[in-house]
């Protein structure tokens, strides 16, 4: 059924009707609107079987997942930004203890300096928690991959993560195809675990584990994720067999055939990237877009393979790791290993900047040119930058980052001064 | 309290003759069909107060559940002793999370339960005081007033034991441990610091709360059989002395609980909705110097030169336990 309704939803229809058992709900923007779907739902008894848990902090999110996944329920949380990191002793034990958590991360970046706004700084603070991360491009990818992501999670039994981009998408009005519970049905079945607490089957679930095994349980989990390799674009296969749309996958290509040049993106960016290389297209210039929707596991072999013919990727990241650049363009060159192809960061779109057409146009071009620098920040206005700098040299009270910078550009408590 | 409908044949003692007892009077422990679902084997010192707590805590609550019961167990000495990787010593379905989220896993595991309509599966979570009064505090208030169907136990025994003795905020005033050395002109624990659980729980005015020790099991198991037929959020603070951290003698576990008793360091009682119900009346009143003597945590007091002025302070503190809670027969 077709329906024009905001992207969060969408989200919180299509957790309703992968029959969650337990849903535990901590308000924090940007994903606030998908559990106040959802407890809207269970309340007024439309979501029936699902306990609604208002609880305290995200870390009791996490937790009270963990202990209901445990105990054979169906287990589905959300969160972003601050959220992630304040559960993130808990989004590893969920993962080392295989437990197919199902969760939203509504992207947002991480403070200080405090920013709403979205980047996927936060979901790239876990990449390497055990968890599977999946991200959406659009509003109707996020809706197909929170079902096929349940289904994912209980094959493998190891937890997911659900990535889309905070306002861009969980706040965006779209038409989106609802497809109806009969057909979720037929897709997911009820959820088996592979491990459970029950009275009359006593198990001890979390035993401490020293050097004699930890290695090989570790391993254990990185060949899941192997397997998940596998799995996902089997589960895509069937989720297109049942629902009659590609949705999911490991990666997406677009106008590769005779790309010189590839963008790597994740999530809704790829729009603008594709809309920018059709006009570049159309200039007769051979571009092409490769979006990850696996990012964990990272489709090594499927990225290297579609990018074998290219003379140079362009990785346009909406994080970065601090002190070195990169995050995904890492991972892309560990893909394209021993070959000479260069692969160019680009840091885009933190804390919510918006990325243009125009931009992506100019940089691309530099690109092709050869100009561009292995790690480039997409409209760092250096003026902004050099006048902090400068200011730190005269000054050894330089005072706070970026007050100073608000300052400078005359917004908010500029007045203060 | 229910112990005082038994009659004891053997007079000053606190030993329960359960063979002069009628069956159902008996002690759980009493019972050959009890669960031992801590089971023996696992690694705990020689005298350690929190094992005996959590076996009778646990048998009493199997029983009162006919073995339906899941724990949630924090990270600690118990976790510790009771699951080194290939082992484990608990025969009951057991679950170990994290060191701060037992309370709430415990409320995850009921809601399964219910959504399940598996109404007769019950759900403790057990954790040490750092575990709970400390960094567990958070998911610990946000079960209390949801009123969550879990019983929470905690075992006390002052101090994070399990990592090397530091100070938690369970840790009485002047003790050493060992971020609270005796050393300086205020050795050992500040004195206007820590914080009381137990009233804190009767501040939810959630349906139960307690407190017992390992010197009383019989109103220790009692208590626990009573949580048990309550549904909603149920704590039970039970006071577990350990040798190894406190410096004291193996065989003298029960005895210095019971001088924790005798001499008001803590007060034992339970209380529903938020107001108290009963207490256990002190028997024969004790100085804090009998409690405080036989713990190494302590010996910078005495010695020599003792320090009248902060033993006095501790009176005064089980003074007003004594007072507030009317421990006394007056």
């Amino acid at each position: 059924m077709l329906k024009q309704c905001e992207g969060s939803h969408a989200v919180a229809l299509a957790v309703a009707m992968s029959r969650p058992e337990v849903i535990c709900a901590y308000p924090i923007s940007p994903q606030t609107h998908i559990v106040e779907g959802l407890g809207e739902m269970v309340k007024s008894g439309s979501l029936e079987h699902c306990e609604f848990i208002n609880v305290e902090s995200e870390f009791a999110a996490m937790s009270v997942a963990i202990g209901a996944s445990a105990a054979g329920a169906r287990a589905y949380t959300a969160t972003a930004s601050q959220g992630l990191l304040f559960m993130a002793e808990a989004v590893y034990n969920a993962s080392g203890l295989g437990l197919p958590i199902v969760m939203t991360v509504a992207n947002r970046s991480i403070g200080a300096p405090i920013n709403i706004w979205n980047d996927h700084t936060d979901s790239m603070s876990m990449r390497d928690a055990g968890w599977l991360q999946i991200f959406a491009e659009t509003n109707q990818e996020a809706l197909d991959l929170h079902i096929q992501a349940f289904k994912i999670a209980e094959e493998l039994s190891l937890p997911v993560m659900v990535c889309m981009d905070g306002f861009i998408l969980t706040h965006a009005y779209e038409r989106v195809d609802v497809p109806d519970q009969a057909q979720v049905d037929r897709f997911l079945p009820p959820y088996e675990p592979r491990q459970v607490l029950d009275p009359n089957e006593p198990v001890t679930i979390g035993a401490m584990v020293g050097p004699e095994a930890f290695t090989e349980v570790r391993y254990l989990a990185h060949a899941k994720q192997m397997q998940a390799l596998d799995l996902i674009p089997q589960i895509a296969d069937e989720f297109k067999q049942t629902f009659g749309r590609d949705s999911g996958g490991l990666i997406k290509t677009y106008r590769l055939e005779d790309a010189e040049t590839i963008v790597i993106a994740l999530g809704s960016v790829l729009g603008t990237i594709k809309d920018t290389v059709d006009d570049m297209r159309k200039q007769g210039i051979k571009i092409g877009v490769l979006g990850i929707t696996s990012y964990r596991p990272f489709p090594i072999n499927a990225i290297r393979e579609a990018t074998a013919n290219a003379k140079r990727i362009v990785v346009i990241e909406k994080c970065f790791a601090v002190g070195i650049g990169g995050i995904v363009s890492r991972d892309v060159r560990s893909a394209v290993r021993n070959r000479p192809q260069p692969v160019l960061t680009v840091v885009a779109g933190l804390g919510g900047r918006a990325i243009t057409k125009a931009s992506l146009n100019k940089l691309l071009l530099e690109a092709i040119d050869e100009k561009l620098e292995l790690l480039t920040f997409l409209d760092l206005d250096w003026d902004i930058v050099n006048r902090v700098l400068d200011r730190e040299k005269k000054q050894r009270r330089s005072g706070p980052v970026a007050e100073g910078i608000l300052r400078d550009i005359g917004t908010v408590a500029s007045h203060l001064a | 309290m229910e112990q005082t409908l038994i009659k004891f044949y053997q007079t000053g003692t606190f030993t329960v003759g359960n063979r002069l007892l009628a069956p159902e009077q008996r002690s759980v422990q009493a019972n050959t069909q009890r669960s031992n679902s801590l089971n023996s084997g696992h690694r705990a010192c020689q005298g350690c107060g929190e094992a005996l707590g959590a076996r009778y805590a646990i048998d009493a609550a199997m029983q009162a559940t006919n073995g339906q019961l899941i724990a949630a167990n924090a990270t600690g000495c118990l976790e510790v002793f009771s699951t080194p990787y290939p082992e484990t010593s608990w025969q009951m379905p057991w679950i170990h999370s994290l060191f701060g989220n037992t309370a709430a896993v415990a409320t995850g595991i009921a809601a399964a339960m219910r959504v399940k309509g598996r109404s007769e599966v019950r759900v403790v979570a057990q954790g040490g005081d750092g575990g709970t009064t400390d960094i567990g505090f958070g998911c610990l208030s946000g079960m209390f007033e949801r009123n969550d169907d879990v019983l929470y136990i905690c075992y006390d025994n002052e101090a994070y034991m399990n990592t090397g003795v530091q100070r938690s905020s369970a840790t009485p005033p002047a003790a050493r441990t060992a971020t609270t050395m005796p050393v300086g002109p205020h050795p050992g624990n500040e004195f206007g610091q820590g914080k009381n659980v137990p009233q804190i729980a009767m501040a939810h005015e959630i349906p139960y709360v307690a407190t017992a020790t390992v010197a009383d099991l019989r109103d220790l198991e009692y208590k626990v059989k009573k949580a048990m037929s309550i549904h909603g959020a149920r704590y039970i603070h039970i006071f577990v002395p350990c040798p190894l951290g406190w410096g004291a003698a193996s065989h003298d576990t029960i005895r210095l609980a019971r001088l924790a008793v005798e001499s008001g360091v803590f007060p034992v009682f339970e209380a529903e909705r938020g107001e108290v119900t009963g207490v256990a009346k002190i028997r024969r009143r004790v100085p804090i110097e009998d409690y405080l003597k036989p713990q190494k945590r302590f010996a910078h007091l005495f010695g020599k030169t003792p320090d009248f002025e902060t033993i006095a302070r501790l009176q005064a503190r089980a003074d007003r336990n004594i007072r507030r809670f009317g421990l006394l027969d007056s």
